[in-house]
């Protein structure tokens, strides 16, 4: 478990670490090719954990796991545990769309519904919550202002979510997806189609949801995950090679297969 | 001659071959246009709307009870198809994907749509017409929809499969249930394409004669009555352009670029609709 020197590391003792995600003992198929195995990892509350590896060592697959939506593919299972505050999200009897309120996502390419951008942050909010009119203006604006979107588009709510730019578009899902209130909130590499200007705004907007959100982004982005995160998982083929406070990860990595990936050697 | 100067004439051949292909193309459709637009128009008067047809060899007449027969007749066919094709259509792009069933379906509806449509009116005569006695406007409704229901399926499963997953992803990790995301999320995306499917099949009843011929059958009377024969523009046309009168030949001119109109200004109609709409 993690002690003290590592919570000064991670540089935010704002609260006390408590896990909120844990992994235990976790596979995952797709069909009979065996993507992830034996995974063994605590995600803290509130704070950042970004998943990195070269492609297609599973991070994207774990990450997808958190709010089951392999559920979406009848070829795919997870097996083991994956517990979400104590419980075992993979049983049968959790409803996932209970489990998605809890549990937010960003995509890689902003997903922008084809309604008003008003409509967009709506969509999800009524899933959950009967809110009369006044209530949803006043959470339209909460998520608009949490996701640093306000301003730009508090004149045109009724315009459609697509005429934003791509960036802004992203912004709008992130919106979307806090609107929600979740607890946790899944990036899949949410910068990837973002130009440099925009992607320091996502990024500049994570360190701030970090205070509310329990955030675990995916980053192809080695220089990203170094910026934002609290705590990294290097993967490699399917398996949780390393684990840590960030900046122990990238200054003195454990072991010599994240010292070659993360210096370049190879991936 | 160079690699870089055969590949410029590749190109240039390639141009030119396709448009000629499309000046040929052009060339048929705007000569069916020319000539409906110019036999049809001198057949075009007021009394097209405010008279029946007429018998043979007077100077009277127009269309009113067949223009409103087919009103009826394509409204009601394309109210009854639409419902269902786009539901099909649903399933088949959302549910039935790589189902059995939904094979079956897509091959049994290709079938369909391809079908030529004596077939169907026929089928409608046999099981319906043959059965109660008697030729109905209803009957004529039956087999315009089942033309409508193949063509909307098949867009409307075209369209919604068009729509990335992506989106539909995005609409799941809200935590919507799949019914939330196929109405409001997939259907919407792709709302533009289910239209244009929907208006093709209008496109198309509008014009088809041949199941009216076993079903509906025709009037020279005023026919609003669904139990009875109903007057109809295609098999009106038919009659009166065949016939050797020349007064039942202008009007069956006139009755085809009626139904051009119609159909175009459908068109028409509709695309402002959607762009304004799209402006949003």
């Amino acid at each position: 478990m993690m002690n003290d020197t590592n919570e000064v590391l991670a540089g935010t003792a704002v609260d006390p670490l408590e896990v909120q995600i844990a992994f235990r003992n976790f596979d995952f198929h797709y069909g009979s090719y065996h993507a992830l195995k034996n995974i063994n990892l605590e995600i803290f509350k509130r704070r950042v954990t970004a998943f990195i590896g070269p492609s297609g060592c599973g991070k994207s697959t774990l990450l997808r796991t958190i709010n089951r939506m392999y559920d979406l593919y009848p070829e795919q299972r997870a097996s083991g545990e994956l517990l979400l505050d104590g419980d075992n999200i993979l049983e049968r009897s959790v409803d996932v769309n209970e489990l998605r309120a809890k549990v937010g996502m960003v995509f890689q390419k902003p997903t922008p519904f084809p309604m008003s951008i008003y409509d967009n942050i709506t969509f999800g909010v009524g899933l959950h919550e009967r809110l009369n009119k006044g209530q949803l203006e006043e959470r339209v604006e909460w998520a608009l202002r949490k996701a640093a979107l306000w301003d730009e588009v508090k004149d045109k709510l009724k315009q459609s979510g697509m005429s934003l730019s791509g960036g802004q578009q992203q912004r709008l899902c992130i919106a979307r997806g806090i609107a929600v209130k979740p607890e946790v909130l899944l990036l899949d590499e949410p910068t990837s189609a973002l130009d440099p200007i925009s992607t320091m705004r996502v990024e500049e907007l994570i360190n701030e949801l970090k205070e509310e959100f329990t955030i675990v982004i995916v980053t192809h982005n080695m220089q990203q995950a170094a910026r934002i995160s609290d705590y990294t998982a290097y993967m490699y083929l399917g398996e949780l090679i390393e684990f840590g406070v960030t900046d122990q990860i990238f200054i003195k990595p454990g072991k010599k297969q994240t010292e070659d990936y993360i210096t370049g050697r190879f991936g | 001659m160079t690699l870089y100067q055969r590949r410029r004439l590749v190109n240039q051949l390639a141009l030119g071959l396709s448009l000629a292909a499309m000046v040929f193309g052009l060339f048929w459709l705007g000569w069916i246009l020319f000539t409906v637009i110019d036999l049809g128009i001198s057949g075009l008067s007021l009394r097209l709307f405010t008279e029946m047809t007429p018998p043979p060899g007077s100077s009277e007449g127009g269309l009113i009870n067949a223009i409103v027969g087919s009103l009826i007749m394509v409204g009601l066919a394309t109210a009854i198809g639409t419902p269902v094709g786009i539901m099909a259509g649903i399933y088949l792009a959302e549910y039935g994907r790589n189902t059995w069933l939904g094979s079956a379906t897509r091959f049994i509806n290709d079938i369909l749509l391809s079908a030529p449509s004596i077939i169907i009116g026929l089928f409608v005569y046999a099981v319906y017409v043959a059965q109660v006695g008697k030729f109905s406007g209803f009957a004529g409704v039956l087999a315009l929809a089942l033309i409508v229901v193949p063509v909307v399926i098949r867009t409307t499963e075209n369209m919604l499969q068009l729509v990335p997953n992506s989106l539909r992803e995005a609409a799941f990790a809200l935590g919507a249930p799949k019914w939330a995301v196929i109405l409001q999320v997939t259907l919407r995306a792709s709302a533009a394409g289910v239209v244009t499917g929907i208006l093709l099949a209008v496109a198309r009843i509008s014009g088809e004669t041949a199941p009216l011929l076993f079903t509906a059958l025709s009037s020279q009377f005023w026919s609003v009555n669904l139990n009875e024969p109903m007057a109809n523009l295609p098999v009106t046309i038919f009659k009166f352009a065949m016939s050797p009168f020349k007064d039942w030949q202008e009007l069956a001119w006139a009755g085809v670029f009626l139904i051009t109109l119609g159909v175009l200004g459908l068109n028409i109609a509709t695309r402002v609709v959607f762009r304004e709409k799209h402006k949003l």
